[in-house]
């Protein structure tokens, strides 16, 4: 799985509230669509019009803390991103990114030297991002077998409607 | 075999063989729960794959309407429907308006004993650790999977064994702990770690308190946050008549990747102040700062201890004239004993707007927002740009005590020299 496009450059700590506000959220609850251009509105206003498919978020630490609420990721996806970057995310975003399908890869470095617009790739096998437009390019653990898969089925209802079931066998209980 | 964490017991005794950390594991939720903030998108998930449009154990899930409650808005009214129709087409018991939030209600009713899986569609689910129940937080298709399947993928976290030694000083309460924690390891400290509380501190910690500090161990970044059962505990669960539980407590020698010690008696309170809950600062360092509005309530803090502490700080006074103090218990229950014991009376004499149980101002939905260049304390968990309201508004976190303070001085204000 190869994405290839823009980077966006996001901070520290951008919470799922920073991604999709509360208020909004309940301002158009029956409706992802609906939502969408509130998406990052306080933080990157005007970032769902000018997002392109296959852009990619590179952000810092602790991307998506704060609620559980899946609109985030889900909006994210929605808007065309291909893939988040960040140094680390908190853990019910990145699970949640995973369920969805919306490829999300810890790295320490390439953040650091990112800055927006500029051209990013990310290949999920081969386990490295690279920023094109630097010439740089850096390793990350790639997922676990199981996880790739969901990732790659494009989450994980998609894995179980084919599947009848998670990628784990019975070793798992 | 070698000792345990509460983590390890827990998860092994759930998928049946011993769990090693950072392992995937699929456990099987004894339950999954969701509010009208998360379930809407769980049924659509499901609607919109009709192989997985089914719950597997009706007995083991519930919906919660608690978010904006009752709906301030006609699109909250169409989700809070769409939640009792599919409630009513499973089976699925649902907690309707004004009963409580999810995080209180739920483990009021005796759903939760020691040793249980839960997932809850809240990142604030590590609340329920405090009754030492493996209780995180997951989103809408977790939970989705969670009611179709009974079944939830879970890395085996890592755990931080955190120790807490004495007692708390007057005026000084478990929210004081809870900032304190996430202000000393910071917002991303614990991330995909398990905090669990050992120490003879914890016998000096109600149960109230407890249900305070595991639900900021979220804000940590933790994926729950255990406490051993005790004598406290098994009293509480009696309480909600939940009799005979069994205990879970960690192994003497368990493994931990690393260890916090908190002395009680060394704290003071301490406010998260704006734009990070992690901006942790002794309360006297910002006394002064001029509010607008308080707010006292929240899963975080919306108990009867709560209630109690700010009670004390309001008799005989009022709130100060030109601020706003909204007053919310998390749960019918809370709210009659508060109303039995004459606490309710002493808020709404000292100008509190007390109102039934809602997250409400917490996430901005209703019952409080702030305006932009306003000011709050509030005893929730989450002071971030916006959450309560305009963007321009800021939040200070803060333990009800000190909450209360404030809204009777209109400023920021330490509380103890209203409780000793
Ligand atoms: S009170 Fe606030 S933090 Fe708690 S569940 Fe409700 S919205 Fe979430």
């Amino acid at each position: 799985m190869l994405v290839r496009g823009r980077a966006w450059k996001l901070g520290d700590n951008v919470s799922t509230d920073h991604i999709i506000s509360g208020k909004y959220k309940f301002k158009a609850i029956h409706s992802l669509e609906e939502m969408l251009p509130y998406l990052l509105a306080e933080v990157r206003p005007g970032f769902y019009r000018e997002v392109r498919p296959g852009d990619v978020i590179v952000a810092g630490r602790n991307f998506g803390c704060g609620s559980s609420r899946e609109h985030a990721p889900r909006l994210i996806k929605l808007a065309g991103v291909g893939a988040v970057i960040a140094r680390s995310f908190a853990r019910i975003f990145y699970r949640n990114s995973i369920n969805i399908g919306l490829p999300v890869v810890e790295v320490r470095e390439l953040p650091g030297i990112t800055a927006d617009g500029d051209l990013i790739e990310v290949d999920l096998e081969g386990g490295v991002v690279r920023n094109l437009t630097k010439g740089f390019e850096e390793a990350f653990r790639g997922y676990p077998r199981e996880i790739l898969e969901i990732v790659r089925e494009g989450g994980i209802i998609e894995y179980v409607r084919r599947h009848g079931d998670l990628p784990w066998g019975g070793g798992t209980g | 075999m070698r000792p345990q964490t509460m983590v390890e017991k827990i998860l092994s005794r759930n998928v049946g063989r011993q769990v090693e950390f950072g392992e995937i594991v699929v456990a099987k939720p004894d339950l999954v729960y969701a509010h009208d903030g998360t379930a809407p998108l769980a049924i659509k998930v499901m609607r919109d794959a009709p192989e997985i449009y089914r719950v597997l154990d009706p007995g083991r899930v519930v919906f919660v309407v608690d978010h904006a409650s009752p709906p301030p808005t006609v699109a909250a009214a169409s989700v809070h429907r769409e939640m009792r129709l599919f409630a009513k087409e499973f089976g699925v018991r649902l907690i309707d308006v004004g009963e409580g939030i999810c995080h209180q209600v739920i483990p009021e009713l005796g759903l939760v004993k020691p040793g249980d899986v839960v997932v809850g569609a809240d990142s604030h689910t590590t609340t329920l650790g405090a009754l030492a129940s493996f209780a995180t937080g997951v989103g809408s298709t977790d939970t989705a999977i969670a009611m179709a399947l009974g079944k939830v993928w879970l890395r085996v976290p890592e755990a931080v064994k955190v120790v807490v030694t004495g007692e708390l000083p007057v005026g000084v309460m478990g929210k004081d702990l809870a900032l304190h924690i996430v202000g000393t390891v910071g917002a991303d400290g614990m991330t995909y770690r398990a905090m669990e509380f050992w120490g003879d501190g914890l016998k000096h910690l109600s149960m109230d308190s407890r249900m305070t500090i595991c639900n900021m161990g979220v804000e940590a970044g933790a994926k729950v946050a255990l406490m051993p059962t005790d004598e406290v505990a098994l009293n509480w669960f009696e309480g909600v008549g939940l009799h005979g539980v069994g205990r879970v407590v960690p192994d003497e020698g368990a493994e931990y990747v690393d260890t916090l010690e908190f002395e009680l008696g060394r704290l003071e309170p301490v406010v998260a102040a704006p734009p990070s809950v992690d901006n942790v600062v002794p309360v006297s360092e910002v006394v002064g700062v001029e509010v607008d509005q308080v707010f006292i309530g929240s899963c975080t803090n919306g108990r009867y201890e709560d209630f109690l502490t700010a009670a004390k700080v309001f008799r005989g006074r009022r709130v100060r004239e030109g601020v706003r103090c909204v007053a919310i218990p998390a749960s019918r229950r809370v709210f009659t004993r508060l109303l039995r014991d004459g606490v309710v009376e002493v808020l709404v004499r000292a100008g509190c707007v007390v109102a039934h149980s809602t997250c409400g101002p917490c996430i901005g939905a209703h019952l409080g927002l702030l305006a932009s260049g306003e000011v709050a304390v509030s005893t929730s968990n989450r002071n971030f740009v916006g959450r309560m309201g305009h963007e321009g508004s800021r939040v200070y976190l803060a333990s009800p005590a000190t909450a209360a303070a404030s809204a009777v001085e209109g400023r920021v204000a330490d509380p103890r020299k209203y409780l000793s």
